[in-house]
């Protein structure tokens, strides 16, 4: 009897990722899934946190996508190594703080390091070949004709990498030429047009997949990207932790100095996550009028604490009020309680906008 | 016999909840018990697909204000 092959494949959940899995099990191939935790990611999150977004379908996209699949997913949480792709990205980054051609080699590195551990423990659960969804031209920085060998060889997986939905653009790889794989059978997809994905997704019989906006992850997104350039340029260091960048998707962040910033609340589901990181930051909370939690990160003097509070009843349901009354509480726990006038909505410079 | 283990993932967002839950399974055995605490209501959905695709069983789950209980019985892989 022929040997089993095994692939690991890289699962956005996205269309793409969604046709490549489907192309090789046809093959007659066993797949198995992995999708990786970077910290950025725009699942379910933003839907977790705010209110409005709470009876809209949450669903995990990959673990949806390999459902659908009948596949295994493993799921890798990379956020504490992935800092070093977001920070010093080898091949630069996109049009945003996208560091999307450094991101692909690590996964796909990340991928091949599972193969090569299990082929090292000559184990039958072991990985003979990895695949992608990518497609050749379909992003201008990082999905080329020319960056297809430099993601497999800086990866390390060479030609153990297959890329269904372009391989016959490619050269054969492992698989094809050990005919684990029928070339033949294989995509020359080809550019930004999405109609052949689409007539093979009929063909499937798919009818329902994720559709990221820009692209699977919020480093794309104009917006994030530029709270998060404000947090390293505020911190006068590129760096970060997983609770900043949690953090920049929720709520208005104002800057008034370089020292501090405001986080806002926007509506109740935001209030109470925010009220999840009382302990670590100082906060402007509502005593008189319903307002929202505000968090201040930085090193905010007494003063500024007040221009923040001032701020915040800006928002909150006293701002046509004399003064509001709020309870300025420090990261030790220890409160105090001010009126304050709410700041005029022209006062508060549109620069501190972040 | 069979072990039982909580896991208390509150206060996380997905895919956190899950990646905790498949990493706790991987150091248990069949026949072990696992109860996962959440507070995202995402975990309603992606543990028990999660459990689906990798074969474990979702026993039972509660819910009681924002706070989520989900008991999974570990299967064979
Ligand atoms: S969009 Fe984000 S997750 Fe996707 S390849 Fe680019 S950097 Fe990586």
């Amino acid at each position: 009897m022929a040997i089993q092959r095994k692939a690991i494949a890289l699962l956005s959940g996205g269309l793409d990722s969604l046709l490549a899995v489907r192309v090789i099990q046809e093959q007659g191939i066993l797949v198995e899934g992995v999708n990786f935790f970077t910290g950025f990611c725009v699942e379910g999150h933003t839907h977790a946190i705010r209110k409005k977004d709470q009876e809209k379908q949450k669903r995990n996209n990959a673990l949806w996508a390999a459902e659908q699949l009948g596949i295994k997913l493993h799921i890798e949480d990379i956020s504490e190594e992935y800092k070093d792709i977001v920070l010093n990205p080898q091949h630069g980054y996109g049009a945003n703080l996208n560091p999307c051609l450094d991101c692909k080699i690590f996964m796909v590195g990340k991928a091949n390091a599972m193969l090569n551990k299990a082929r090292q423990m000559a184990e039958e659960k072991g990985f003979d070949f990895i695949i992608t969804g990518e497609v050749i031209g379909q992003r201008p920085k990082s999905q080329r004709k020319d960056t297809m060998p430099l993601i497999a060889r800086e990866s390390g997986a060479d030609d153990r990498l297959v890329r269904p939905l372009c391989a016959k653009l490619l050269p054969p790889t492992l698989p094809e030429r050990e005919g684990w794989l029928d070339r033949e059978k294989l995509y020359g997809f080809n550019g930004r047009n999405r109609k052949p994905q689409m007539a093979l997704a009929k063909q499937f019989g798919f009818v329902d997949w994720a559709q990221p906006a820009g692209g699977c992850c919020f480093l794309t997104d104009e917006n994030y990207s530029r709270k998060l350039a404000d947090l390293w340029q505020s911190q006068g260091r590129k760096d970060y932790e997983l609770d900043d960048i949690m953090l920049l998707k929720v709520g208005r962040h104002i800057r008034p100095a370089p020292h501090y910033k405001l986080i806002v609340s926007r509506e109740e589901g935001e209030n109470h996550f925010l009220s999840g990181y009382k302990k670590q930051f100082n906060s402007v909370n509502f005593v008189s009028h319903g307002g929202p939690l505000t968090l201040v990160d930085g090193a905010p003097t007494e003063d500024d604490m007040l221009l923040a509070a001032r701020i915040a009843a800006r928002f909150s349901k006293g701002r046509d009020a004399e003064t509001v009354k709020v309870e300025l509480l420090g990261k030790n726990g220890v409160g105090r309680i001010v009126d304050v006038v709410p700041m005029p909505t022209d006062d508060i410079p549109q620069a501190w906008y972040i | 016999m069979s072990e039982q283990q909580t896991l208390d993932t509150r206060g996380l967002l997905c895919p956190m909840p899950v990646i905790k839950t498949q990493n706790a399974i991987r150091k248990l055995a069949v026949g072990d018990i696992l109860t996962v605490l959440a507070t995202d209501p995402g975990v309603l959905h992606d543990i028990p697909a999660w459990c689906r695709i990798n074969g474990h069983k979702v026993l039972d789950h509660s819910q009681e204000g924002r706070d989520i209980r989900i008991r999974i019985e570990v299967c064979e892989d």
